[in-house]
């Protein structure tokens, strides 16, 4: 058990600098002056001025060379400072965004973490509720349509189901808007008298005791939710379905009825826990994906998470950002999937005591 | 002796009740597995309703030009025809005003002589029926082309790491890793942002970035089957004849792990084409006005307010995407409970 963690702590690093190297190598598909001309804003670029920024942050460099100074920054000859180096936090400039990186991922990924947050419930607890709830009628009605409506989700592109609620519940009702917070709210929100205790901004509102900007912060969160929970419960249900069935299929769920055990106990207190295993791990992960900002789901509620940033760095082609973004949701993932692996080999004795 | 006799005779009777069981030509070419997934997939209505869904939609993008013909000398048939350049989306039917398409032999019969935009427009004139028809054409072609270098790509890398083993497959295993460790939409994203100002716009970047991203789960799969595989006597006494690598690797290996790889990857083609969907719809890779269902959904967006007035620019193309996916999900679910080992017999 120690070895296995240990084995998996020193992989890790390993997968961290393979990570970083894709990225930069993908980086490195466009030119020197490629990358260049992203920060020159002059039209017809000037040649001079690209050669004299390609010779300054030796864009020229073999791959090696120019990944090491993108990992830990340049150090200038002459005063021996380092500037730059991802590795010192420092990320660049976001040209879509107008701002430093760091400071985008500061002020997004609040946002990402609350959606996330509210989400967890919704998502895993109904997907494997209704999962219980089709093992538990097998093969009768209420099973098949919950595979139904499960299938039926699943084919869901998230795009268009969002907009499908959209069109319902905010062009037709104006019940659920998109955005994150209404305007007024968020000229509240972005005044003096408002105090930032965590960025996320329903608890924010509630410690600074305005109810009002809770209720509305709420009211925009909804369509993200749902939408990020229909189309993923058919996964969930698919899996503590199957999952439920084996479990009562196992000896110890004969002996439990051997020895006179209620049907309802044997479903819920010996079938229900074992079952809950696939559950747990696969949940690690789901929230690692949610942590780690969804594109879509958040670009069409034009939610101002790190995944619309993403999305809109991409097709705006601001390659910089993009990739420091892509490098920060591979890095939680990285560290949920080690989490992932150590609560599951905890939680089953199986893999506890080999 | 009598007794032995006996014996014999009891073990004929039980060979005889195994082998009486009627083994049909189609279970025969195919082995009891494949046969047993084949017939599973074929008999289950869900599945059956799949199929249907997906026939439809491979029956539309064969015939689309005899649906709605492109314009005539034109470049790219997917370019969505328009009509003029109308800012304000026109409802379902509102007459064709300009460059109408010929009319077809099916719309005369059914609908009448005079085109009519039978799915609306989109703002800019685009038309919404010409785009959810050649956007079949798109998605099946897209599907194809994708999964193909996809499984090739995997089949290959994943071959290479099962068959050789040892330190090349520690390797691959860790390369492997590196790719899964991102999101996928996310990555594939990134990496056709990059290469549309090399390659330009169009179906390339967001494919080639497909690929890229989904190659791995097909390596890992057929790498663990070859495994299993490679285990095998007649994979030992193959080595003991004496053959080579590359005989016993393309003879006998391949062809008894590939199996269980090109059954999932076909049904990936639905997951497939919405991640394409997916990019477009965000506004990576193809231009705009190419026809692609994604595309289409994207316009939309521009009128997300109203959009309960202009419900057509996105409940067509969505509804086609629908259905494209359900139709492949379906088949994908029954083969799924086919083939889990724990769902069997149940």
């Amino acid at each position: 058990m120690t070895q296995y963690i240990i084995r998996r702590l020193l992989l890790m690093p390993l997968t961290l600098i393979g990570v970083t190297l894709l990225i930069f190598g993908m980086l490195s598909f466009l030119s020197p002056a490629e990358r260049v001309s992203l920060y020159v804003r002059d039209i017809p670029k000037n040649d001079i001025v690209m050669d004299s920024l390609i010779e300054r942050y030796g864009l020229d460099d073999p791959f090696l060379v120019q990944y090491y100074h993108w990992l830990v920054g340049h150090q200038d000859a002459t005063t021996g400072e380092w500037t730059g180096g991802i590795l010192r936090g420092e990320f660049g400039y976001s040209r879509s965004a107008n701002q430093n990186i760091v400071d985008l991922i500061k002020r997004r990924f609040p946002a990402t973490i609350e959606l996330a947050l509210y989400s967890i419930v919704p998502l895993i607890g109904v997907g494997t509720w209704l999962g219980i709830v089709a093992a538990r009628n097998h093969d009768k009605f209420i099973d098949q349509l919950a595979r139904l409506f499960g299938i039926l989700g699943y084919s869901f592109p998230s795009f268009v189901f969002g907009l499908l609620m959209l069109m319902f519940f905010y062009a037709e009702h104006q019940i659920f808007p998109p955005d994150r917070l209404s305007n007024w709210a968020n000229l509240i929100v972005n005044s003096e008298e408002f105090i930032n205790y965590t960025s996320l901004v329903t608890i924010d509102a509630l410690l600074n005791g305005r109810f009002d900007i809770f209720l509305d912060a709420l009211r925009h969160l909804v369509l993200p939710i749902i939408t990020l929970s229909y189309i993923n419960w058919a996964l969930y249900l698919r899996i503590m379905r199957s999952s439920m069935l084996e479990a009562m299929n196992q000896d110890y769920i004969v002996t439990a009825r051997a020895k006179g055990v209620k049907e309802k106990d044997v479903f819920n207190k010996h079938a229900k826990p074992n079952a809950m295993i696939p559950i747990v791990t696969m949940s690690g992960m789901t929230i690692a994906g949610l942590l780690s900002g969804v594109t879509i789901t958040e670009t069409i509620f034009i939610y101002p998470g790190i995944g619309s940033a993403a999305a809109a760095a991409s097709t705006q082609l601001d390659v910089v950002t993009i990739l420091s973004l892509v490098l920060l949701t591979g890095f939680i993932l990285l560290v949920a999937n080690l989490i992932v692996d150590i609560t599951y080999a905890f939680m089953d004795p199986r893999v506890r005591l080999s | 002796m009598a007794e032995a006799q006996a014996i014999e005779k009891k073990l004929d009777g039980l060979i005889g009740e195994y082998t009486e069981r009627k083994i049909s030509r189609a279970e025969r070419i195919l082995g009891p597995e494949l046969y047993r997934i084949i017939k599973g997939i074929f008999t289950t209505p869900s599945s059956m309703f799949g199929f249907f869904l997906i026939a439809v939609f491979i029956l539309v993008a064969v015939f689309a030009p005899q649906i709605i013909p492109p314009k005539e000398n034109t470049l790219d048939p997917y370019k969505i025809r328009r009509d003029g350049f109308a800012s304000v989306p026109k409802e379902p039917g509102t007459v064709w005003a300009k460059d109408p398409p010929e009319i077809t032999w099916w719309y005369e019969t059914f609908v009448g002589d005079e085109w009519v935009h039978l799915f609306g427009t989109a703002s800019g004139g685009w038309d919404i029926f010409y785009g959810v028809i050649w956007g079949a054409r798109t998605a099946i072609k897209v599907g194809l082309i994708i999964e193909g270098i996809t499984l090739l790509l995997g089949i290959i890398i994943g071959c290479l790491a099962g068959f050789y083993g040892g330190i090349l497959d520690d390797i691959i295993m860790r390369v492997v890793e590196v790719f899964q460790t991102f999101p996928f939409i996310m990555a594939a994203m990134t990496l056709s942002a990059i290469l549309t100002p090399i390659i330009g716009k169009g179906i390339w970047p967001a494919t080639i970035a497909l690929v890229a991203f989904g190659w791995m789960s097909y390596a890992r799969l057929i790498r663990g089957d070859i495994l299993s595989v490679r285990e095998r006597d007649y994979i030992l006494a193959a080595r003991v004849v004496g053959a080579k690598d590359s005989r016993i690797m393309f003879k006998h290996i391949i062809p008894n792990a590939i199996y269980p790889t090109l059954v999932v990857a076909s049904l990936d083609i639905g997951t497939i084409v919405v991640s394409f969907a997916a990019l477009s719809f965000l506004g990576i890779g193809t231009e705009i006005g190419y026809a692609d269902w994604g595309q289409l959904v994207s316009f939309a967006r521009n009128w997300i307010p109203q959009l309960s007035n202009y419900w057509w620019i996105l409940i067509y193309p969505g509804m086609a995407l629908v259905l494209f996916v359900l139709g492949w999900n379906l088949v994908g679910d029954a083969l799924r409970d086919i083939m889990d080992p724990r769902m069997r017999n149940r």
